[in-house]
């Protein structure tokens, strides 16, 4: 896909959660708009999978795990846009008897989890097993995840990330959303990660770095990230991105975490969002 | 009825001997164990299949989520650790990643309850069994000997979907027969009797055979039922019984909040209210001391089975 394409989409994406969130007054529209870009390249050109024929088992295909649950809302509309389910059904988000609930779950069958998320700190282990049975079934498909910056402050990526490289974990392409931002505050205020980069080396990972918001660094390194597979080491990438990006008077802060906007700001959302694809 | 002692050997033997089973019969089983593979007794599988066993280290959560992950591709991951670390040190990580997601991980949780022993209760988990039956999509077995251990072990490779599997430290008589059936929600009823029923898993169900046999000394008919699976219980066993007996008596190796008497106790009061006695730990943590000390101390003894019988028949109208 071309980045024109891709910017088209994310465009729209990002209408879609401004509007899931508003519909419902709650949901998290920070980390969602900061995420985009780089799910939306992850689905509509990074990954190879079958949105057309979702099975759990995830055989011969490459899977995605969000860690950081909260952000559910740009997974369902990427989810939706590349196929997996209509996009009309983004309408029911956090609505009763929805498949799309508040935080991803497999209890509603909806096409595209695999696994329940929103505890934080749970998505590395899960990639780290699934990665492991892959290997085990001699399929050289890929395991990605995502996490949240906050969420490395949990103390479970940690027995994970020390676990996946004692073991070669090389399979597997983690990738941090390190926007600098937490519900409480600036990360650096509530807890400080101190030099980011040097502890997943120090844990033995391969460390890249990427601008989470522009379509080439992205694509290149990701390509750079797969050219790694297999080398005996797993992959981390330090991707840097802004919490709201695309929304003006969400940028900058922590306070649209967690926070919906009212009317008169969806419409101020919306009028910086160009609608590419038709409105749900 | 004869009870023939078959042998004597720990419940987590019969753990280890399943397990190295389904490891030369189901390619599809794998190991985790957080450095206690020998209180485990997984050295066989890992001998056997090292490329199917996983040392995770000291990292419990890690080893849940994991366990989550590789059913993903067809895996039927059985992970290993004391029952309190199986649990209490993890149960978000079950309860989001395991039970909430329907992933089909055995857990295997051993040393349970007081008869660890002498390393204290900080190691005695007695809450176990209330947490795990909370959760939705969970089963809870609790075998009695080390045959039915072993064969609970199978039966839960071939069961879809998570399980809690409880078995512990002590060397106890075997009286469940090598070749016995073992069906997950099946109650196995022991004795048949028409004045007292007395419901047991796990150790308790032996403590209650030495109890059966000295209550039957005495003239008292009992009806003793060994409920291995708490989760699903087997409703239909106790109404069936208690019909019959219009009493019961629960024994557990367990707090009395939350396990085997709790869920008896809902059933009868939802379908038959009817006395019940429970045979349990009240409401305390354990000590350091020998597993049939502390039995002895904390109230779960074969005189605690037989004191709670003669208090439930007076209660009886």
């Amino acid at each position: 896909m071309d980045n024109k394409d891709l910017q088209k989409t994310a465009s729209q994406v990002r209408r879609d959660i401004v509007r899931m969130v508003a519909a419902v007054s709650s949901g998290h529209p920070g980390g969602s708009l900061g995420c985009t870009d780089f799910l939306t390249y992850l689905y509509f050109e990074g990954m190879k999978h079958n949105p057309k024929n979702f099975l759990m088992d995830a055989k011969n295909e490459d899977v995605f795990f969000l860690s950081n649950g909260h952000i559910s809302p740009v997974l369902y509309s990427v989810l939706a846009h590349v196929g997996y389910f209509p996009v009309s059904e983004l309408s029911t988000f956090r609505k009763l008897n929805s498949r799309l609930q508040g935080h991803p779950s497999t209890d509603k069958k909806l096409p595209g989890i695999r696994m329940a998320s929103g505890s934080l700190g749970q998505g590395l282990s899960v990639a780290i097993g699934a990665a492991i049975t892959k290997k085990l079934n001699a399929d050289d498909s890929i395991v990605f995840s995502l996490h949240g910056d906050g969420e490395l402050q949990e103390g479970q990526i940690w027995e994970a990330a020390m676990y996946a490289a004692a073991n070669k974990v090389d399979n597997l392409i983690a990738t941090i959303d390190y926007n600098g931002r937490q519900i409480d505050g600036d990360l650096e205020d509530v807890l400080s990660l101190g030099n980011l980069e040097a502890k997943w080396q120090a844990f033995g990972w391969d460390v890249l770095s990427m601008n989470g918001h522009d379509f080439d660094s992205i694509r290149d390194t990701m390509q750079t990230a797969k050219s790694k597979l297999g080398n005996g080491k797993p992959i981390v990438i330090i991707m840097k991105t802004e919490m709201g990006q695309g929304v003006d008077y969400m940028m900058g802060t922590h306070k649209w975490h967690g926070s919906a906007p009212n009317t008169q700001q969806l419409e101020s959302a919306l009028n910086q969002l160009e609608e590419t694809l038709g409105d749900y | 009825m004869e009870f023939e002692i078959l042998g004597n050997k720990d419940t987590r033997s019969g753990f280890g001997e399943g397990l190295a089973e389904l490891g030369r019969t189901n390619q599809n089983v794998v190991a985790l164990c957080a450095d206690l593979t020998g209180s485990l007794k997984m050295d066989e599988f890992k001998k056997e299949n090292p490329e199917r066993f996983f040392q995770v280290g000291i990292a419990e959560a890690n080893m849940m989520g994991m366990a989550a992950g590789m059913t993903i591709g067809g895996k039927i991951p059985f992970t290993g650790t004391f029952a309190n670390f199986s649990t209490g040190r993890v149960y978000d990580q079950i309860r989001q990643s395991i039970s909430y997601s329907q992933k089909n991980v055995k857990i295997a949780a051993s040393h349970a309850g007081l008869t660890l022993g002498e390393d204290g209760a900080t190691h005695q988990i007695l809450e176990d069994i209330g947490m795990m039956r909370m959760l939705p999509n969970m089963t809870v077995i609790v075998p009695a000997d080390f045959n039915q251990t072993k064969q609970a072990t199978i039966a839960s490779a071939a069961h879809n979907g998570p399980v809690y599997l409880r078995f512990g430290r002590p060397v106890m008589p075997i009286f469940v027969k090598p070749d016995a059936e073992f069906i997950i929600g099946k109650a196995d009823v022991l004795t048949e009797g028409t004045d007292v029923t007395i419901i047991a898993c796990g150790h308790m169900v032996w403590k209650s055979i030495e109890a059966f046999k000295i209550l039957t000394e005495k003239g008292i008919s009992v009806e003793l039922i060994n409920m291995h699976t708490i989760k699903p219980l087997d409703v239909d066993a106790i109404l069936k019984s208690v019909k019959k007996t219009r009493c019961v008596v629960t024994a557990e190796e367990h707090m009395r909040n939350g396990g085997l008497g709790d869920a008896v106790a809902q059933v009868l009061a939802q379908n038959d209210p009817l006395p019940q006695e429970f045979v349990a730990v009240n409401d305390k943590f354990g000590e350091s001391g020998t597993p049939m000390e502390l039995m002895t101390k904390y109230g779960i003894d074969t005189a605690d089975v037989i004191a709670a019988v003669e208090k439930v028949l007076a209660r009886k109208k």
